[in-house]
């Protein structure tokens, strides 16, 4: 019985997990895209945990705990320090405008879902109808990295991917083995750390962390 | 290794491996005696001249005694290396160290002065060819092959650009590695066609393999292209007059007289021995390339001025005449004429062996003449036979050897190959009929022309009076270059004095490829192909004759004709002076073929304006196969690659745009 207020549960937190990567594709300030993000964390580790508790998957409630550390709580407030210190949070123009990039969302979203019906119906889990979600939410990030010009938001858009593929995993075979989660966890720690350095770089190089002008490294 | 205290019962094989042990040990103990040059040239070069007298004296071995075979512990772990040593081996074997053994004797003596490390590199590489090319003849599996295949291809690509400060001559070089290796690629597909899907590369498992005519087919074209590449048969010849004015002239010695004929053995080996059946238009196939590619290539050296350049285009006219008589082999082979191919490979072997020693010769006479003069094109160049006599009367045994004169050894196999086409009305088949005797002729106008080329090459650099007032100052060839040249040239004449003798050293060969052998009609002084009634040949009455009449005239003309007095008039025959620039220029002799032969070239002419105060004449033949084949190819690549440079924008988002498309595309079609 517990179990459908659970799904209930569940199905709600996915619903604002793709909320929330819609409200990513529209914001142009920096710092709310941050905020977002951890939001978004936030609703993936409340996920993560809750289908832990109800399935018994003990291992889950580790990958939350990861979640929340990580996603939550270290890499938003690293990023906060960064924008500060490059001085960067102001509007971001998107390279189309934000109703357009909007509805191309939707209909990624329908893609998505057309797309998770076949496979939801293999899997024998009971988070598999919110893998058409976990699908959109990837896809949206991924446009999302697309249509951004500047550097950050592009990583906050793979990072978003990351949290979709990541919520895909959990609901359709109630998460990966934890060895590999760790693994996932640590590179995306290094890969953030790495693409910070190459913040500071590009933006000592161009002045700018706009990256349309990284096109004069193009071979003539 | 293999090597027992008892050195004597061991077989031919395992003696030439242990040859090339000994190369590649002297090639690295090159390396480490690089501090005293002296040493490199002294030492190194003449023992590696030792080990090529024992290759061929081996090869000797192995035409007398049975194949033998050995199992060499190296290699992939479940493929190592075999090695046999059979007749047509042990024949090449011997073409690879007569011919080395002189031009590594010269060697010695040329590299003198050269500074200690290049020169060390130089013998590494060196070494390393040589012992690539014998591995080459010894391979008895498909990776053996290719591995010394490369070996020699990449060794002697080193030896081409060891004057690789100079842009030309690396561009010479890169060319030669891209043919080189355009051809390995087709070998490996021959190789891959061969095996039969049997998955077991030895050529022992290649002989068994049952092909369909289809498949054999792919495998014997594969080959002629993988082979041809390395011969210099056209349209694949164009490597052959870069690279060989690139390299050094012992090297340029080596590749043309004794690499391009791996190519022939490999050619002989993939159709004959390792194929189980063959067909007939193979063999015309092979013959029209040869024709085409024996005329191309003498044309060009008519018209070259730039002596390595024209002794480049004469090795394709050989590579030529020698795909020709493969052609014709073949032609006689399947059509179960087995005396007459017998007789057609017969005559291959032999021109194999005679270009190897002719134009070997050739090569280090113009390395003596670029020593001494430093200068490699034909118009500053004239009269050194003056101060170059050993240079200039033993490249004029090898010129006239290539010419096809009698009773040097390039007339012989001429004259052999000729008669071949002559015994073509034989055929069953009415169009070969028809069409052979046009054959014939094209090969008799090629060697008509290499005569003719042989003419300007010799009169041009050795006759008439100095171009230059430099040249005055050219100074003699030193002793091992003395040596080797007359090592050379004394293949020259007695493989032209003893062509009955040759003909029975070469019966195994013929025998293991045709299952017959050229019967000689004559006796040991005569050779006699097929029957005396139809021709027969006496070189050693014919030099008698001809030493005879020369004898006779120089006395003549010394005694009775110079001992009269004369008179002269004082207007000296409208010539009262005549000075080095009235001579016949190399171009001017090249003249009429350029004429006659236009339709092949691109002739890019630079006349000089008749009032100019510094006239300046440019002039060059430029070959067409070049503009038809490779500048389509270069332009259609360089197309291509322009389309797919169109995907990089340098903009991320665009590339992020191909991830995401792709993944689109990949998530709706294979969850289909």
């Amino acid at each position: 019985m517990s179990l459908t207020y659970h799904l209930q549960i569940v199905n709600l937190l996915a619903a604002l997990l793709l909320l929330i990567s819609f409200a990513m594709l529209s914001q142009r300030r920096i710092a709310g895209l941050i905020t977002l993000f951890a939001w978004q964390g936030a609703a993936l580790t409340a996920s993560t945990a809750l289908v832990a508790w109800s399935t018994g998957q003990h291992h889950l409630y580790y990958t939350a705990a990861l979640t929340l550390v990580l996603k939550v709580i270290a890499m938003p407030w690293y990023f906060f320090r960064i924008v500060k210190k490059l001085d960067v949070d102001r509007d971001v123009e998107p390279m189309i405008n934000i109703p357009t990039t909007m509805l191309i969302g939707i209909v990624l979203v329908i893609f998505a879902f057309n797309l998770a019906l076949p496979i939801s119906e293999l899997s024998g889990t009971v988070t598999r109808s919110t893998l058409g979600i976990a699908l959109a939410t990837v896809l949206l990030a991924f446009l999302m990295m697309i249509t951004r010009s500047k550097a950050i938001p592009q990583v906050i858009g793979f990072l978003a991917m990351e949290n979709g593929l990541f919520f895909a995993a959990t609901s359709a075979t109630y998460g990966m083995p934890l060895v590999v989660e760790l693994g996932v966890a640590l590179d995306v720690m290094v890969g953030v750390f790495v693409l910070s350095i190459f913040f500071f770089q590009i933006r000592e190089t161009f002045d700018s962390l706009d990256l349309k002008h990284m096109e004069k490294l193009k071979e003539r | 290794m293999m090597e027992t205290f008892s050195l004597l019962p061991l077989e031919p094989v395992q003696w030439a491996w242990g040859v090339v042990l000994f190369w590649l040990a002297l090639g690295f103990a090159a390396l480490l005696l690089q501090r005293v040059p002296q040493l490199l040239s002294r030492l190194v070069f003449p023992l590696g001249a030792l080990g090529a007298l024992f290759i061929a004296g081996v090869g000797v071995a192995g035409l007398l005694l049975p194949a033998s075979t050995i199992v060499l512990p190296i290699g992939l772990p479940d493929l190592p290396f075999h090695l046999r040593l059979d007749a047509l081996s042990a024949f090449f074997m011997v073409l690879l160290g007569g011919a080395a053994f002189g031009i590594t004797v010269y060697a010695s003596g040329y590299f003198k002065s050269m500074a200690g490390g290049p020169l060390a590199l130089l013998a590494l590489w060196y070494h390393l060819f040589l012992g690539g090319m014998v591995t080459v003849l010894l391979a008895n599996d498909a990776y053996a092959f290719m591995v010394a295949w490369e070996v020699m291809a990449l060794s002697s690509y080193f030896l081409v650009t060891t004057d690789h400060k100079v842009p030309e001559i690396r561009r010479a070089g890169f060319l030669y590695l891209l043919i080189a290796h355009v051809g390995a690629i087709s070998l490996l597909l021959t190789f891959g066609v061969l095996q039969g899907g049997q998955g077991d590369y030895t050529f022992d498992t290649m002989r068994l393999a049952e092909m369909t005519p289809f498949w054999a087919s792919v495998a014997y074209l594969l080959a002629l292209f993988g082979f041809g590449a390395k011969a210099g048969m056209v349209p694949l010849h164009v490597w052959l007059p870069e690279a060989h004015p690139a390299a050094p002239s012992p090297v340029s010695a080596l590749m043309s007289g004794v690499m391009l004929k791996t190519a022939i053995y490999g050619l002989l080996r993939v159709t004959f021995d390792l194929l189980n059946i063959q067909i007939g238009w193979w063999g015309t196939l092979a013959l029209a390339l040869g024709l085409i590619t024996a005329l191309y290539g003498v044309i060009f050296a008519a018209v070259q001025s730039d002596m390595k350049r024209l002794l480049a285009w004469s090795s394709i006219e050989n590579i030529g005449i020698l795909l020709a008589a493969f052609g014709l082999t073949l032609i006689f082979y399947t059509d179960g004429k087995g005396a007459l191919a017998a007789l057609t490979l017969t005559a291959l072997l032999y021109h194999a062996l005679n270009h190897a020693f002719f134009k070997g010769l050739l090569f280090v006479g113009t390395g003596s003449v670029l020593h001494a003069t430093g200068v490699r094109h034909m118009g500053h160049l004239g009269g050194l036979m003056r101060f170059m006599p050993w240079t200039a009367w033993l490249t004029l045994i090898g010129a006239l050897a290539i010419a096809g004169l009698p009773p040097l050894n390039g007339f012989v196999s001429e004259w052999l190959l000729l008669q071949a086409f002559l015994q073509t009305p034989g055929l069953t088949q009415p169009y070969l009929n028809m069409v052979i005797p046009v054959a014939a002729a094209t090969l008799a106008l090629a060697a008509a022309l290499a005569a003719y080329v042989m003419v300007k090459f010799f009169g041009v650099v050795f006759l008439g009076q100095p171009r230059d007032p430099a040249l005055h100052e050219a100074h003699e060839a030193g002793w091992p270059e003395r040596l080797g040249m007359l090592w050379l040239a004394a293949g020259c004449v007695l493989l032209g004095l003893f062509p009955a003798q040759v003909i029975g050293w070469l019966a195994p060969v013929v025998s293991l490829l045709t299952d017959q052998t050229l019967v000689n009609d004559g006796n040991w002084l005569m050779l006699a192909p097929i029957s005396a009634e139809r021709a027969s040949y006496a070189p050693l009455i014919f030099f008698a004759v001809v030493a005879a009449v020369l004898l006779l005239t120089f006395v003549w003309v010394r005694r009775v004709y110079h001992g009269r007095v004369r008179r002269s008039d004082p207007w000296d025959c409208g010539y009262p002076e005549q000075d080095a620039r009235m001579q016949d220029s190399a171009e001017g002799f090249g003249q009429p073929i350029r004429q006659i032969f236009e339709v092949f070239m691109k002739v890019e002419r630079e006349t000089p304006d008749p009032f100019s105060r510094s006239p300046h004449y440019h002039g060059a033949s430029l070959d067409k196969a070049w503009f038809i084949f490779y500048v389509p190819i270069a332009r259609v690549t360089n197309w291509l690659s322009e389309q797919a440079g169109r995907l990089q924008h340098g903009r991320i988002q665009w590339y992020l745009i191909y991830s995401f498309a792709t993944l689109i595309f990949l998530l709706v079609f294979t969850t289909r």
